[in-house]
Order: structure tokens, then C-alpha cells, then sequence
């Protein structure tokens, strides 16, 4: 066992796979000698050449119309951009282009491409850089749209998404990146697409929580814990396609659902994973399900601001105390 | 009138037109190619007046020299990006013809099954990589297929198709500036048939010539006559060859016109007849049909009997296309994701 963060499990995904397979390969952004705006491709620049790990100019429409046909044309792409908050600039190629070019066509493309983004809430870095935008991906048939939470669920998704025949939105919170844990180098980390895990087990509220969130969740469970409150902690991992199998059957059990998320609660994550729930479970519900997002503004500047909009570990746990109640 | 502008074409000034054996039979080819396209074009306009016509039609007409001229100097393993107005690039490229129109009435006999319709069909076998309902949707994805031909270690070449409407989208900005800085085998030719949509080109930009902006991207741009076949080709013939040694893209502007509107229907109340006259006695397949007649190509009876047996050939795939059954509506769960 090796103890990693989720940056280095990324860099671990992308080299295992670049090894394994010569057709893939990473553009974007400064990602080949300086290794990363945040690190994320250190050693992959001088492990494979000018030509598979290459930097982009400050284009990132260009950034994933190079996937798109790449993919077309038999390529496996992995593309940075940097942001969730520069979509606004490449939006045409992932929604128009790369979701419908598999159906449009009848089959005739695989469409093999990953679009790694980072989700920067709690790095106190302003409006165009703290955005949590799963919701515009999500809407989009065709796209697969992961979030993983943990470093082991990093580097078994991202190589998942490599291998997969569609576009995956890959989700980073930057704030994760650095967190820690323990991966077995010698075994091949997969975890599937589509396929929640419950990260906690609990009899009284189940938490849906994503990306940081799920930390958050976690931290909230142990302290309810000494209260005598369980409550079963699941990560989606995927948002799309939304493992909702797991989540229903949990509220089949709790009788209660919190969704907590850092991405707004109008037309949001959280108010799909309730509706599902009313269509799946809706006479299994003791009580309303609640969304804990943000308040619906904008992101300002610094982390007091931030500290003031996002949900908490005792946030969560107040929701969760009054649920009970 | 923007015309006045307009290169002057070596093969319409008495430029020698090659009479090799090999310089006929591609001759024979292109025209046999225009003349198809032009078929296509107007019985297409015929069935959409008798209201036949499932949606709407982006006409190729009157630029026919263009997709002509560029597919001309391709191989089957060049790709091409195209357009909503892409028919042309679709049969110059090679796409089978009865496939292909049926795809424009969408039909489960079409190329894609019916469910790309007018603005989009693709052929991966013959290097199509699709229309477009975006304009300026397909250049970036044409680099990444350009991009895959120097990972692969290729030769290959890759064509993205456009119009002077496109050319004032980011998207071919970006493209033109990574095509030249990677040195992209990518071409880009852009078919400047003066009007996007329904507006003037002289009416949203200062500079008409799009072939001037390639300087600010260091790389080659040559504006051509689009209606002369030969000129189009023998340009794209240049554009190919520096692709495939490696130097990289360039922009060829294609100098023509659309004869037909936005779409079908459209009433062209922006423009002038006088101005449609004009462009009608520059006919790219009469011009053309002139030449091969003057270089003793085709007789006189062998150019009509060509002519009959393409406009038959047309009529038949328009017939198989309605003909055709439609695609069954709940195959429309299909295909969202590949496995």
C-alpha cells in the first residue's frame, strides 16, 4: 500500500493508461513542461513525449474540438480544462458536438474522450473560478459525468473514463487534491462509471453528498454519531448516468434523504436526485427531502464569503437533527 | 458589387487546360461530379416546391466548383469536415448517392438511419467526418482530426469546409492559430459565397478578402476563383501537397456565390437580381461544361447524354429516398451512448 493524494492517483491514472494504451494522450493548458496548472500532469510531459502530453494555447473551444476529432478518428484524448468556469467557452464542442456525434451519426463514432475540470470552491478564488456546474453536463444526453470524492475514487474512475466509449465530464474539487489515502499500487484500481458507493452506513437519514460535500457528510456522521444518529453517507461518484438504485434503495431504509451539495439548488443536482426519489420512493419518505446547497448568488472574492455559502459539517448536521425531530 | 474583386481564373483566359490522357479522365470525372451536384441541387429545389420535403434545404447550388475542385485533389483517406450547406462535400467526397439522399429525407435507408437529416451526414469509410447545424461547429473537431494524423504518423490531410460566415466565429480563430503553431495538416477552405444568412459580408466586416487574415496566422492564404473547377483545384492540389510534406495548413479562400438563399424559400430580398444575373453568367458547371466542350472531352452529344444519365440517376435516388421507409420512432433510444 502507497499513501497517495488525489493528485497523484490522477497522474497515476493517466500514466498507467498512457502505458497501456499508445492511442491516448493529454492537451491542454500548461500541462506538459510546467506538469499542471495545479500538478496534475507532472512526469507524463517527460514520460511520453512532446507529442502525447502537449500544451495548448489559451483556446478552449480548440482544447476539446481537438478530442472530438481525435476521437472520431480512433484516439483516446484526455484534455484539461482548467476551470468548470471556462465551459462558457467550449460548450458548442462538448454539447453540440461531442454528446450527439455517437447518435447523430447512428453509430458510426465512438467518441472516446475525457474533459478533466477542477470545481475551486473553498479556494476563496472569486465568481469565475468557484463554480460547481454539473447541472450543464448533466442536462446533456450523451455525456457521462463523473465527481469522485476520494484519491482511490480518482484514479479508478479516471481510468474507467479513458477506457470508456463516450465523453466524461471528469469533476476534480481542487480542494481534494491534496487530500490523502491508502492505495494498493499492486492491484489495477477500476471503479465503474454509473456505480454509487455508500460511504457510510446509517439506520436514520440517508446523505446524498458529491465531491467535497462528501467529506463534509462524513465529518457531520461522526459527530452525530455520539448522539446516537446514524446516518448512511452515499456518493454518487457519477452523476450522470445517476446510480439511483443505490440512493432509493437506501431511502427505503432511512425514510429520509438530504441532498448536499456546493452546485445551487435551483435546477440543480440536488433536485434531480429528489425527484427521483418522490417517482422511487415517495410512500417510503417519513419526511420532505431536503436540498442543502449554497444560497442562489454568485461566488465573491475570499473564504469568509465562501465560508458563509457553503454547506458545513454542522449545517449538515442541523438539517439532519431537524429531520429527525 | 463584391465582384470586382475577383481573381481572374487562368483556365477562363485561354490558359492551356491539360490534354494528357490522365488530365481527361479527371476532367470527365469533375464534370460528370458538377454536374451531379447541380442535378442534385435543383431536383432537390423541385421536391421541396411540390412539398415533399421533410424540413428545410441549404442549397449547394452555384457552388458546386468548389467541393468539386477541393475533393478533387483528396484521397479516400483524407478527411473532411463540412457544413449544414455540405451536400456538395458529401458526393465530391464520396458518400454513395442513394444513401446519401435519403439521409436528407430521413429515411431509415439513409447514410446515418434517417436521424441526421439535411444538416448532417457522415461516412467514416470515405473520410466524412459529418455536416454541421452549427456554424463554425465543425473546424475545431477538423484539427483534432488533424492532430490524430501526426500522432499516427500519417500523411493524411484534413479539410474543414466553411463559409465567410463561419470565418467571424471564435472557433475559427482558434483553430487557424493552433493549425499553424502544431503545423496541423489541416486545410482550410473557406467558401465565401457573400452572404451568411441573409447579411452582406461587406456589411459585418471591413475586410472582405478572407484569405488576407492567414498572415496574422504566419501561414499560406490564396484567394481563388470558386466557380472555375481548375483554378479550385489546382489550388487545393498546393494546400494538399504542403499538408502532406509536413508544412502545415492553408487557407484558401473560394471566391463563388449562392444562388439559392439561406434556404429554400428564402425571398433574397437583400440582394439585387441584377447581382443574381451576374453570378448566373459565371455559372461554375456552365464555365466548366464550356471548357471540356472547347478541349474536346465530351462531344456535343456525349456531354447531353451524361447529362441525361445523371439527371435519371438523380430522379431514381430521389425516388428511392421517398420510396424508403421511414426509421422506426423508437429507435430513437438508440445509440445515446456507445458501448
Amino acid at each position: 500500500m502507497t499513501i497517495k493524494n488525489y493528485c497523484w492517483a490522477l497522474i497515476d491514472a493517466m500514466r498507467e493508461e498512457m502505458e497501456r494504451d499508445k492511442d491516448v494522450f493529454l492537451v491542454g493548458e500548461d500541462v506538459a513542461a510546467a506538469g499542471g496548472a495545479f500538478g496534475a500532469s507532472r512526469g507524463l510531459h517527460k514520460a511520453f513525449g512532446p507529442l502525447r502530453v502537449r500544451d495548448t494555447p489559451i483556446s478552449e473551444e480548440i482544447i476539446v474540438g481537438l478530442a472530438v476529432g481525435a476521437a472520431m478518428t480512433g484516439k483516446r484524448p484526455v484534455v484539461e480544462i482548467m476551470f468548470m468556469d471556462f465551459f462558457g467557452l467550449c460548450l458548442d464542442q462538448i454539447a453540440n458536438q461531442a454528446a450527439k456525434m455517437h447518435y447523430l451519426y447512428n453509430g458510426a463514432f465512438r467518441m472516446p474522450m475525457v474533459i478533466r475540470t477542477t470545481v475551486a470552491v473553498e479556494m476563496g478564488i472569486g465568481p469565475h473560478h468557484s463554480q460547481t456546474l454539473e447541472s450543464w453536463v448533466g442536462h446533456i444526453p450523451g455525456l457521462k459525468v463523473v465527481m469522485p470524492s476520494s484519491p482511490r475514487d480518482a484514479k479508478g474512475l479516471l481510468k474507467s473514463a479513458i477506457r470508456d466509449n463516450n465523453p466524461v465530464i471528469f469533476i476534480e474539487h481542487l480542494a481534494l487534491h491534496k487530500m490523502k489515502e491508502e492505495i494498493d499500487d499492486s492491484e489495477e484500481v477500476l471503479i465503474p462509471i454509473g456505480k454509487a458507493d455508500v460511504k457510510r452506513t446509517g439506520r436514520d437519514v440517508t446523505v446524498v453528498a458529491t465531491g467535497l460535500m462528501v467529506q463534509k457528510a462524513l465529518d457531520a456522521a461522526a459527530v452525530l454519531a455520539g448522539e446516537g444518529i446514524e446516518i448512511e453517507v452515499i456518493d454518487p461518484r457519477t452523476i450522470s448516468p445517476l446510480d439511483m438504485d443505490t440512493i432509493a434503495t437506501s431511502v427505503q431504509k432511512t425514510n429520509r434523504a438530504l441532498v448536499v451539495t456546493s452546485a445551487h439548488k435551483p435546477f440543480g443536482f440536488g433536485s434531480e436526485v429528489a425527484a427521483e426519489i418522490m417517482e422511487r420512493a415517495f410512500y417510503h419518505l417519513d419526511v420532505p427531502v431536503r436540498r442543502l446547497t449554497p444560497p442562489f448568488t454568485p461566488q465573491p472574492f475570499g473564504k469568509g464569503f465562501e465560508k458563509f455559502l457553503h454547506p458545513d459539517a454542522d449545517r449538515i448536521a442541523t438539517n439532519v437533527r431537524e429531520m429527525l425531530a | 458589387m463584391s465582384s470586382s474583386k475577383l481573381p481572374v481564373s487562368r483556365s477562363q483566359v485561354g490558359e492551356p487546360v491539360g490534354t494528357g490522357d490522365a488530365d481527361i479522365s479527371s476532367y470527365r470525372q469533375m464534370y460528370t461530379m458538377m454536374y451531379r451536384i447541380r442535378q442534385c441541387e435543383e431536383q432537390l429545389n423541385a421536391v421541396f416546391a411540390r412539398n415533399l420535403f421533410p424540413g428545410y434545404i441549404h442549397s449547394y447550388l452555384g457552388q458546386e466548383g468548389c467541393a468539386v475542385g477541393v475533393c478533387s485533389a483528396l484521397r479516400k483517406d483524407d478527411c473532411i469536415v463540412t457544413t449544414h450547406r455540405g451536400r456538395g462535400h458529401y458526393l465530391a467526397k464520396g458518400m454513395q448517392l442513394k444513401p446519401m439522399m435519403a439521409e436528407m429525407f430521413g429515411r431509415a435507408t439513409g447514410v446515418c438511419g434517417g436521424r441526421g437529416g439535411e444538416m448532417h451526414a457522415a461516412d467514416p469509410a470515405v473520410g466524412i467526418l459529418g455536416g454541421n447545424g452549427i456554424v463554425g461547429g465543425g473546424i475545431p473537431y477538423a484539427a483534432g482530426a488533424a492532430y490524430s494524423a501526426l500522432l499516427d504518423g500519417s500523411d493524411r490531410v484534413t479539410v474543414a469546409f466553411f463559409g465567410e460566415g463561419a470565418s467571424n466565429q471564435g472557433s475559427f480563430h482558434e483553430a487557424m492559430n493552433i493549425a499553424a503553431a502544431w503545423n496541423l495538416p489541416l486545410m482550410f477552405v473557406c467558401e465565401n459565397n457573400l452572404y451568411g444568412e441573409m447579411t452582406p459580408l461587406k456589411e459585418i466586416s471591413r475586410e472582405t478578402d478572407i484569405a488576407k487574415r492567414a498572415i496574422g496566422y504566419g501561414v499560406p492564404g490564396e484567394a481563388v476563383d470558386g466557380n472555375d473547377v481548375l483554378a479550385v483545384r489546382e489550388a487545393a492540389r498546393k494546400a494538399v501537397a504542403r499538408a502532406r510534406a509536413g508544412q502545415g495548413p492553408t487557407l484558401l479562400e473560394l471566391k463563388t456565390y449562392r444562388r439559392g438563399g439561406h434556404f429554400q424559400g428564402d425571398p433574397c430580398n437583400y440582394r439585387t437580381r441584377e447581382e443574381e444575373a451576374y453570378w448566373k453568367s459565371r455559372d461554375p458547371v456552365d464555365l466548366f461544361r464550356a471548357v471540356v466542350l472547347k478541349a474536346g472531352v465530351f462531344s456535343e452529344q456525349e456531354i447531353l447524354s451524361v447529362e441525361a444519365a445523371l439527371t435519371t440517376e438523380i430522379t431514381e435516388a430521389i425516388e428511392f429516398a421517398l420510396a424508403s421507409p421511414d426509421p422506426v420512432p423508437a429507435d430513437a433510444l438508440d445509440h445515446v451512448y456507445a458501448l
